[in-house]
């Protein structure tokens, strides 16, 4: 499809399980798509090269860079986003009533993407240990917090979660 | 938008990708995992006028055992790589040092073909190759051809890789009998690109007290891998003690010559290069006492 010379294509997607279907231009990265046509201004950039992890979202369930794929790659994929967590107003997920509890973000900037990257890592190991937590957010840059409370957040998540279930 | 403007190609088909490369050739970039490309087209140090999504050629995805090693599809992600038990088992080196590869969330989407075919001289998964003596079967609309890794990386991001040519599959084949290997590297930040990173194969002569041959592979010291040929033709034969790794080190330094950069002097890669392949024999060498199979 084509406006103005610029070529668009149709993706279709699930994000935070609703269908969504748009014509985007092929350049669109994934991390801009959330943000600007879809309104999803939870998924924060930074370095928009892979490197700060502001912009993790879950593509199929696993922690990706959403700056670092296009839209029309999550043609057919389920994305994740932190918007997704929460199940209502007062619904916090657990991980969120975790780092409110245990101070785990100031400026909140990483924080986004610190939830998303630790949802995975918590399904997939819920009883870390301090190493594990600290090696699965070791490709998320925090500029505020030096990092002890998130980890103690993450720890605190653990335990909420595994009561839970 | 971050990019410049491309025409976007996701062909289903090894045929129908290979024609399309064959025709927009040096105007077209292969997409992959896009963990090293997108970046460059973020910042616009690539202008390439087409891409081709590699994501949908199911044939290039894949993880088999064959002749003797596994043979791993090009789209394969690292992460599918790293949880593979069959690399676990057969090729312990490349499930021990691709954990060193970025980040998870780069892993879940970086793929082992892209990695190879991007030839970053800081980059694991060629050092591996080499190390194992391992091959990558190239696919044109000409053809197809193997070509061994030591002749495959030729320089900074450069490859024997034809512009028309894609990386199908990468092979590593198992240890021999009574082998062991290891990985080891130092970063400044755990995920990070290693300053000096290095992969040891040692096989033992049928009694264990001596080497029957030796792979000593370094990555970050040179534009592409190096194998340590001298440490390497020095260890033939020598005792297994702590002294014939200490010689080997010695040797490492003499024959690297690394360069220097924003991230470390070249004098502090040749002491870290030989420092590590101390390390790196020893921790080999008694992996396969143990019987390990690593
Ligand atoms: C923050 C960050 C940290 C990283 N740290 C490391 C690290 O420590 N170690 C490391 O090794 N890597 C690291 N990487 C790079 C990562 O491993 C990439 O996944 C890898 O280099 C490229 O694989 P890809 O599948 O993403 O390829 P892409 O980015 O899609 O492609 C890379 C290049 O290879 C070409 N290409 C891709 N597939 C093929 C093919 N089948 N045939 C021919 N050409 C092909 C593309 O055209 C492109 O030129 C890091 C990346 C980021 C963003
Ligand atoms: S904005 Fe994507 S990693 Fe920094
Ligand atoms: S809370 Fe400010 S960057 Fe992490």
């Amino acid at each position: 499809m084509s406006t103005n010379g610029v070529e668009r294509k149709r993706i279709r997607l699930t994000v935070n399980g609703a269908p969504v279907e748009r014509d985007v231009e092929a350049r669109l990265l994934l991390s801009d798509f959330l943000r600007h046509e879809l309104g999803l201004t939870g998924t924060h950039v930074g370095c928009e090269h892979g490197v700060c992890g502001a912009c993790t979202v879950l593509v199929d369930g696993e922690p990706a860079r959403s700056c670092l794929m296009f839209a029309v790659q999550a043609d057919g994929h389920t994305v994740e986003t932190v918007e997704g967590l929460a199940t209502g107003d007062d619904a916090l997920h657990p991980l969120q009533r975790a780092f409110w509890e245990k101070h785990g973000l100031q400026c909140g900037y990483c924080t986004p993407g610190m939830l998303m990257v630790l949802k995975a890592f918590l399904a997939e190991n819920p009883n870390p240990t301090e190493g594990e937590v600290r090696e699965a957010i070791s490709g998320n840059l925090c500029r505020c917090t030096g990092y002890q409370n998130i980890v103690e957040a993450a720890l605190e998540a653990a335990r909420l979660m595994r009561q839970l279930s | 938008m971050k990019p410049a403007r491309f025409v976007y190609h996701a062909p289903t088909t090894l045929d129908a990708t290979l024609q399309l490369l064959a025709e927009l050739n040096v105007d077209a970039k292969l997409l992959a995992g896009g963990q090293s490309l997108i970046p460059m087209l973020n910042m616009r140090l690539v202008r390439p006028g087409h891409l081709i999504d590699l994501q949908h050629v199911s044939e290039l995805a894949g993880i088999h055992e064959r002749d003797g090693g596994v043979a791993i599809g090009a789209m394969t992600r690292q992460r599918q790589v790293e949880r593979s038990p069959l690399v676990a088992e057969r090729i312990p080196l490349l499930a021990e040092a691709i954990r060193h590869v970025g980040h998870l969330p780069i892993r879940t989407r970086g793929t082992i073909g892209g990695s190879i075919a991007h030839a970053d001289p800081a980059a694991e998964l060629p050092g591996v190759l080499l190390a194992l003596d391992g091959t990558v079967r190239l696919a044109s609309a000409r053809g197809e051809r193997t070509v061994a890794a030591r002749d495959f990386f030729v320089d900074i991001l450069t490859t024997a890789a034809e512009p028309d040519e894609l990386v199908r599959e990468v092979w590593f084949p198992s240890l021999p009998p009574r082998s062991g290997s290891a990985w080891l590297e130092v970063a400044r930040r755990h995920g990070d690109y290693a300053l000096v990173g290095v992969g040891a194969v040692v096989t033992l002569a049928d009694d264990g007290q001596a080497v029957a041959a030796a792979r000593l592979c370094f990555i970050s010291v040179a534009g592409r891998p190096v194998q340590a040929t001298q440490a390497e033709a020095a260890l033939r034969g020598a005792p297994v003690t702590p002294a014939t790794w200490r010689e080997a080190g010695a040797l490492v330094r003499e024959e690297l010559d690394p360069p220097a950069d924003l991230h470390a002097s070249a004098h502090y890669r040749r002491h870290v290069a030989g420092v590590l392949a101390e390390r790196v024999l020893e921790l080999a060498a008694r992996r396969a006492q143990e019987g390990a199979g690593r």
